[in-house]
């Protein structure tokens, strides 16, 4: 679904936003078996969209009035649950909305429900989740990526317009990839975190899905920007300016691309080749370090992991096993028997990074990496405007078909650099693979040039 | 034995702060509410929420470390110290690890007439947790009224050599915290909590021992007496052949004695990493001058200038410069008596010490609660050293001036006290008692002069207590001897 290609008809009348509330309802309804809701709000929607349709036949529409909104069941909503697909938070109710949602609902943006995920964003198959897999829209035996695979297929199955994701490693980006949709990481700080439950708070972004670049645009619009209950949420110094003459594309060096299965690499050489002809100057950079990309956002990411989930308990809220059935105390208990196995697995290994025998070893060595890799990246756009590369080594792979932990890991290759780095990167859909499946690849631009990057992706759009 | 051993102690002190919200987050600190009322997702812990610093708690932090001659850093950070506890809603406490906002700094306490320094290691910022009630029969109940209210945490070098100069650097810190008016003080409700770490060592020695670190020291009372005990434990051991282990050990002071807590090897390991949702907490140089400017004169510097100004003894300045409120009454008395003389001076400050500190103690108040105020004491004070009444006549009359308003000259005019100290007056009651008291007077000149006493006292009987007894001894003597004093 796309809001802004319905927006006028909505503006004169000709379309209302109850039918297209009922619509995804009842896509979603149908659509069930994907398991990309963990809930949905059919009541309140509706109710919404009344309102809605009374401001458009009033002639007062607000800037998103009506756009059917999904969000990742990480991100606060009061009136329904969260539960960050853990068994851990299982009928836990928010009593807060988070700062983006609260915007985007100021704007008119109506919360259809809450979108299934890997458990507490953990993971880049949608698999770990407490509540079950989400299928890929296309081929059910595959996975549509993670961890915000509930919100891709949202958009990409035409159950809502557009949807909140959240990254930290890549989790809005990849499964935008998969799914054959737009998937923004903004820059860290752009858009308030306040109500997105923390998986690595430097790390961590919320990000969008849409079918358009437009739809991408007015969202980034209305829910970026300052907010006074995020410390870290940023506001930008000032509008960032395109560089006089042609468009300098950087590109990675070809022994960086080597993880890329054919296709994708095929479909990332035309559209650097549709770049040149466009008359953009094309240059090979590089990022050093790409073999420690991947460990440097592990340790960074699992250390603030370890910390971040040591606030479920049992003692205030969520799960918790009472003392007679506790073994050992009810702490122990109740986050033994809450939290899944990838879960576990990074707490533990955070919470070794962080112990006092490889706190230097591990995560000291990692901060430095860090910014090793985000000074590159500032030279970098000295001499290029953005840098484009695919955003999987792979297209969606089969459920299942990875087991190995590490592999997993791998596949958020391209992706984790730009979170270590706080940079803004777009997944653009570009085509698809022999088997039909769908390839995306990323802008990544400098810090707050989400807004050329939306023009730049409007372009290659423009010429497909 | 103890005698050879030399002690080693360092002391860490919790203060809470008094700003009127929590350091993370705006629900009010305000002590004694119903349970878990003062609670937010914020202090909490509720999955999403973000502290954001209370700005207040980083000026007061800054004024404990330029009131204790720190270094303030331009640029610090928090940390996260990570421990699973019931009354720790996010399993990590917001403390400052690598880089405290203020370090190197010393506070001076004074040892019988010494001057000694004791060095500040740091101070830092850091949210207080929630507590656990565990006293009642049903499971342990959770208060989180208190989770994210501001702390800082001084850290003192390992400059105290003795219980009683604990006790007093304790009682220094306390002053200057209640002075700068950014911590209560107060010990038994727990707004300033102290743990101790004491080693001994041999006399000369300048390795340090093996050091214990001792907590639950309520009241100054109690740090000196477990300092105390621990001392003396740890030479015990040594003399008899054994070693001191490094653990933490609690002071029961209803025993009388420190109990173990927890050995080192049950020690937690904390895992600080810097906090990542907070940004660097920078302090430009213009903020700092203006909050050094705003500091206040300190107890020990107003002690000092007591001396000094006033004339008074080391006793009475200490007393009187303790707490700022009586200083600042001494001193408003002292003006509202426009006399500036050492015995003027004196006598405010003995009123004070005395009668005025014994209702602030049995009804528990403050200086400005008493019901007497500074102009009301000047008026007693100035009619005892103009003479008008007698000290004894101004302790009767002391307690019509409490609660009443009513100046010293006002009730000695309406009750006719007014001390007569005029010669021809007080001559006639002499004479007057000499032809009354031949028996005596006779005793008298054979000797017995002693009875001076009984004379005088007959003058004062017969004056109904007005008379001057200065003046009516010299006039007596004057009379029985024929000599003036």
């Amino acid at each position: 679904m796309e809001y802004f290609a319905d927006r006028d008809r909505l503006s004169r009348g000709e379309a209302t936003v109850l039918d297209r509330v009922n619509g995804s309802l009842t896509r979603i309804n149908e659509h069930q078996d994907l398991n990309a809701f963990l809930h949905v709000d059919s009541e309140g929607s509706r109710q919404r969209a009344a309102e809605s349709d009374e401001r458009f036949a009033s002639g007062l529409p607000r800037p998103l009035e009506g756009m059917t909104l999904a969000v990742k069941d990480n991100i606060s909503v009061v009136g329904q649950p969260m539960t960050c697909a853990s068994a851990i938070l299982k009928g836990f109710r928010p009593v807060y909305t988070a700062t983006s949602v609260e915007r985007l609902l100021d704007a008119g943006a109506i919360v259809l429900g809450k979108t299934n995920l890997d458990e507490f964003a953990m993971g880049s198959s949608n698999e770990t989740s407490a509540f079950g897999p989400v299928l890929h829209p296309i081929d059910p035996l595959r996975v549509p990526g993670g961890s915000s695979g509930g919100s891709a297929v949202a958009v990409a199955a035409d159950l809502c317009d557009v949807a909140l994701g959240s990254e930290t490693g890549g989790s809005v980006r990849q499964p935008a990839a998969f799914c054959g949709i737009y998937g923004l990481k903004p820059t860290y700080g752009r858009i308030s975190r306040y109500g997105l439950t923390a998986f690595a708070s430097s790390l961590d972004q919320i990000g969008v899905f849409s079918k358009t670049v437009a739809d991408m645009r007015a969202v980034f619009d209305v829910v970026s920007g300052h907010d006074p209950f995020d410390s870290t949420s940023v506001v930008p110094p000032s509008p960032r300016q395109r560089t006089d003459g042609p468009l300098r594309i950087g590109i990675l060096p070809p022994e960086t691309l080597a993880p890329c299965d054919d296709s994708i690499r095929r479909a990332h050489d035309d559209v650097v080749e549709q770049f040149r002809r466009s008359g953009a100057t094309i240059e090979v950079v590089t990022i050093p370090h790409a073999d420690i990309w991947i460990p440097t956002y592990f340790i960074l990411a699992t250390a603030e992991a370890s910390s971040n989930l040591a606030r479920f308990d049992g003692i205030r809220y969520g799960l918790r096993v009472p003392e007679d059935e506790a073994e050992g105390d009810i702490i122990t208990a109740s986050r033994t028997a809450g939290f899944g196995k990838e879960v576990k697995r990074r707490i533990m290994l955070g919470t070794y990074v962080l112990s006092s025998g490889s706190y230097d070893a591990y995560y000291r060595k990692a901060q430095k990496a860090r910014r090793l890799i985000a000074d590159a990246y500032t030279s970098i756009y000295e001499s290029v405007d953005f840098v484009v590369m695919p955003t999987t080594p792979t297209t969606a792979f089969l459920r299942g078909g990875i087991t190995d932990p590490v592999t997993m890991w791998l596949s958020d290759y391209f992706t984790v650099s730009a979170n270590i780095a706080g940079i803004p990167a777009l997944s653009v859909p570009v085509g698809h693979d022999a088997q039909g499946l769908p390839i995306g690849m990323q802008i990544q631009g400098p810090m707050f040039s989400e807004e050329l990057i939306f023009d730049l992706a409007e372009r290659m759009a423009a010429q497909q | 034995m103890l005698e050879l051993y030399e002690a080693v102690i360092g002391l860490e002190v919790h203060a809470q702060l008094l700003t009127s919200s929590k350091a993370f987050c705006s629900c009010p600190t305000e002590y004694g509410a119903e349970p878990n009322v003062n609670v937010c997702p914020i202090c909490l812990g509720h999955p999403g929420a973000l502290p954001v610093l209370n700005e207040r708690v980083v000026e007061f932090a800054v004024r404990m470390g330029l009131a204790t001659n720190c270094s303030i850093r331009e640029r610090s950070g928090f940390s996260r110290k990570n421990y699973f506890y019931p009354d720790l809603p996010k399993g990590y406490q917001i403390s400052q690890y690598e880089d405290p906002i203020c370090y190197g700094g010393y506070v001076e306490i004074e040892v019988e007439n010494d001057v000694r320094r004791i060095g500040i290691t740091r101070i830092h910022m850091e949210e207080d947790s929630g507590k656990s009630v565990h006293d009642l029969d049903i499971d342990t109940l959770v208060d989180l009224n208190r989770s994210g209210v501001p702390l800082i945490e001084i850290v003192s070098e390992p400059d105290i050599r003795t219980a009683r100069e604990a006790s007093l650097y304790l009682q220094q810190v306390r002053q200057i915290l209640v002075y700068l008016d950014i911590c209560n003080g107060n010990l038994e409700e727990g707004s300033m909590r102290c743990d101790a770490n004491v080693s001994v060592r041999r006399k000369g020695a300048t390795a340090f021992g093996t050091k214990t670190e001792v907590k639950n020291l309520n009241s100054f009372r109690n740090v000196e007496k477990a300092i105390e005990f621990e001392i003396q434990r740890q030479v015990s051991l040594l003399e008899a052949g054994g070693t001191v282990v490094q653990e933490t050990r609690m002071w029961d002071a209803g025993a009388g004695e420190t109990k173990i807590m927890r050995t080192k090897e049950g020690a937690a390991d904390y895992r600080y990493f810097p906090e990542p949702d907070l940004g660097d907490v920078v302090i430009d140089d213009e903020w700092k001058e203006s909050i050094r400017l705003s500091l206040p004169e300190l107890g020990l510097a107003k002690k000092r200038r007591f001396m000094a100004e006033y004339g008074l003894p080391a006793y009475d300045a200490g007393i009187l410069a303790d707490d700022s409120e009586v200083a600042a009454f001494y001193e408003a008395t002292v003006v509202a008596t426009r006399d500036t003389t050492h015995e003027t001076c004196k006598l405010v400050s003995n009123w004070i010490m005395t009668d005025i500190l014994r209702i602030m103690g049995d009804r528990k108040v403050g200086i400005n609660e008493t019901g007497i105020s500074a102009v009301q004491l000047a008026s007693l004070v100035s009619a005892v050293r103009s003479g008008a009444i007698s000290s004894k006549v101004a302790k009767d009359i002391f307690p019509d001036l409490v609660g009443s308003g009513r100046l010293a000259d006002d009730i000695i005019a309406e009750r006719g006290l007014r001390q007569e100290s005029d010669t021809t007056v007080l001559k006639g009651l002499v004479a007057e008692v000499l032809a009354n008291n031949p028996d005596n007077l006779e005793k008298y000149r054979n000797g017995k002069t002693n009875l001076l006493g009984f004379f005088v006292g007959q003058v004062l009987k017969a004056s109904g207590g007005t008379a001057n007894p200065g003046v009516v001894t010299a006039l007596m003597k004057e009379a029985l001897d024929g000599t003036g004093s």
